[in-house]
């Protein structure tokens, strides 16, 4: 019985256990049904190469993709009371949040990181949609004030990619202060002259688009986010009429001259390079390995050759 | 005649009974009635002030809400002289639901904006039960941008239920609108005071309410959500709203207490609608407080010193 159950079994296990597939190669695109395989939806930053859909991406994983060659330092931000109303709907506050946290593996609803981004430094903030919502209370609250302060510190671009569902209900009034104390944090890098670049991402939404995701230099969404201040749920019960298809998405908001772009999550890095570096005076960026190009002008024999080509050409 | 709230139909019983018994001697039934009303009338004050010493969240919404509050109109006709409305955002339309202008408080010369709800149907209607479109915000921060440059006072009135959930706002970029107002707030070095004298409900109060000095009246609130809005979201069902006015701690006196309001103006027994005129009163005085304190106050300084204010907030927290 012992041999049996401690030296047969486990090798028998072990022998299908290896055979096993895990179970997470293949995902579903929500919008075209197409499986995806794991390492070209990853390459594609989480798009649906076949109908350009976007999914889901947490702040890590997008800031791998963006900063250059994956580096970035992550920015302190400062710890803010928990659960300061002692709040309880259907479960306590804390729950909710220790959820969160086993869920997401991350702190809160915001990641702060400093970086190089083609060449510049950069201090970036990414709101993560799966942390609850991405909603904005005071931890999101105190992480935008860190990144604007680390921006005028390092005299840097802030870049901030918002994705919320709104305030935080559970910390009530709190939350709506948000609003007016994350607008302070624009100011900063405002009045120390620094771009402040908004992408909004899907969703973003109530009163996280009617502060900070709204007071950038620039806006630039990704395509079909739902941007908005009230949802379409509640603007249809209040109406009482259908919205016109592709309300409130980004394309539709471009249309109605609320934002400057729309761009695909594959092209922001490249988007983003070229835009901070024309906002921060530095000359156009080199890919690869080539050595910046200088200012001097070509000397007179660098020239001749060229010359003598052209002349050969003609004969 | 006194609209009565569903808390307050005992009272109205009461205060039934009493007008009851004085039309039936003024009818000379030869009945000697007076004692008897009296001793009604004594029993309703009573049971007024205890209702209204013991309000629960929920009902502070009622009263916040009550038809019959003085509403910002009411406030600007009885402490402002020579109010001179200003309208329009010089761009798309001038909205109702946001009432503003220059006008004289004891002669002194401030700007003076507000969410309108409106008094009977039709004005309710124009003025779309105070819900602002993105032409209000807009007007308001053409006139906070007019008085910082003529070193005016600014002083807000804030009674919304929140922005309006509509298709053109949202197109006219609403969001856009409440964020650059609120901007506009942390930016004019002008003393500005804010006033919740009914319900500030969410980003449509943050636009004006961003403020120096934030006072309350005491049966106000003010609040990320509304309670039905907050129950359905959190409870999936509207009707617990109740347990979320009580979880989201929106009463003037809990947002002393977390630092968001800096004080409370009382009101009469009973609320600000059953005497409007002595809530009015308060709410002057308070505003010639709030203005002595914060007159002396360089540009610099006042901006400096509101951004600090929202820094700080969130440092305290409430006792279980």
């Amino acid at each position: 019985m012992n041999w049996i159950s401690n030296v047969v079994r486990p090798k028998i296990n072990s022998l299908f256990s290896r055979r096993e597939t895990p179970d997470n190669l293949w995902t579903k695109c929500e919008e075209c049904g197409n499986m995806l395989f794991h390492r070209e939806l990853t390459e594609a930053l989480n798009t649906c190469p076949n109908c350009d859909h976007h999914m889901h991406i947490t702040p890590r994983e997008r800031f791998t993709a963006l900063f250059d060659n994956g580096v970035f330092v992550e920015v302190d931000v400062p710890e803010p009371l928990a659960d300061p109303l002692h709040f309880k709907d259907q479960k306590r506050y804390p729950d909710r949040m220790r959820e969160a946290r086993k869920k997401t593996n991350e702190k809160e609803a915001m990641l702060v990181a400093e970086g190089d981004l083609g060449g510049v430094k950069v201090v970036c903030a990414g709101q993560d949609f799966s942390f609850m919502g991405g909603s904005m209370g005071m931890y999101v609250g105190n992480a935008i004030i860190a990144a604007a302060e680390r921006a005028v510190k390092l005299k840097a671009p802030l870049i901030l990619f918002s994705a919320a569902g709104g305030a935080r209900m559970q910390e009530g009034i709190l939350s709506l202060m948000q609003m007016p104390r994350s607008t302070v944090a624009v100011e900063m890098v405002k009045d120390a002259g620094l771009p402040y670049i908004v992408v909004l991402t899907h969703p973003t939404t109530g009163g996280v688009t009617a502060s900070y995701a709204m007071l950038g230099d620039i806006h630039i969404a990704e395509p079909n986010a739902l941007i908005c201040f009230a949802g379409p749920r509640v603007i249809e019960q209040t109406i009482r009429e259908k919205l016109p298809e592709g309300f409130q998405r980004s394309e539709y908001l471009l249309d109605h001259g609320i934002l400057d772009r729309v761009t695909h999550r594959t092209a922001m890095r490249e988007e983003l390079i070229t835009i901070t570096r024309m906002l921060t005076k530095k000359p156009p960026h080199v890919k690869g390995d080539l050595p910046a190009p200088t200012l001097e002008k070509p000397k007179a024999e660098d020239k001749a050759p060229e010359a003598d080509k052209a002349a050969s050409a003609e004969k | 005649m006194q609209n009565y709230l569903e808390f307050e139909k005992p009272l109205a019983e009461i205060e039934g009974k009493a007008a009851e018994l004085r039309a039936m001697a003024r009818q000379g039934e030869g009945v000697d009635v007076g004692n008897e009303a009296e001793a009604l009338d004594k029993k309703a004050a009573a049971m007024l002030e205890s209702l209204y010493k013991n309000l629960t969240p929920w009902q502070k919404c009622l009263v916040a809400r009550h038809q019959d509050r003085p509403h910002c109109i009411d406030y600007i006709n009885t402490l402002f002289t020579e109010y001179t409305p200003l309208a329009g955002d010089r761009n798309f339309a001038d909205d109702l639901a946001v009432m503003g202008g220059l006008a004289r408080f004891n002669d002194q010369p401030v700007m003076v904006i507000g969410h309108e709800k409106g008094n009977d149907t039709k004005s309710r209607i124009e003025r779309n039960f105070g819900m602002a479109r993105p032409e209000g915000y807009r007007k308001a921060i053409r006139l906070m941008d007019m008085a910082d440059r003529f070193g005016i006072p600014v002083i807000t009135l804030v009674d919304t239920q929140g922005a309006y959930p509509g298709k053109g706002a949202e197109e006219r970029g609403q969001a856009e609108a409440i964020a650059r107002s609120t901007e506009k707030c942390l930016q004019i070095g002008v003393p500005l005071l804010s006033i919740v004298i009914g319900e500030g409900g969410s980003g449509g109060a943050v636009a004006f309410a961003t403020a120096d000095r934030l006072a309350m009246l005491e049966h106000s609130i003010y609040s990320v959500i509304s309670p039905e809005g907050c129950a359905s979201i959190l409870w999936k069902d509207g009707s617990f709203a109740q347990d979320a006015a009580e979880a989201l701690r929106l009463t003037a006196q809990d947002l002393v207490k977390l630092g968001v309001a800096d004080r409370i103006i009382q009101e009469p027994v009973g609320g600000a609608q059953r005497n409007a005129k002595q809530a009015i009163n308060s709410v002057g005085l308070a505003i010639a407080d709030m203005l002595k304190e914060l007159t002396p106050l360089k540009p610099a300084e006042l901006r400096k010193q509101r951004r600090q204010k929202y820094l700080n907030m969130g440092d305290k927290a409430l006792v279980a």
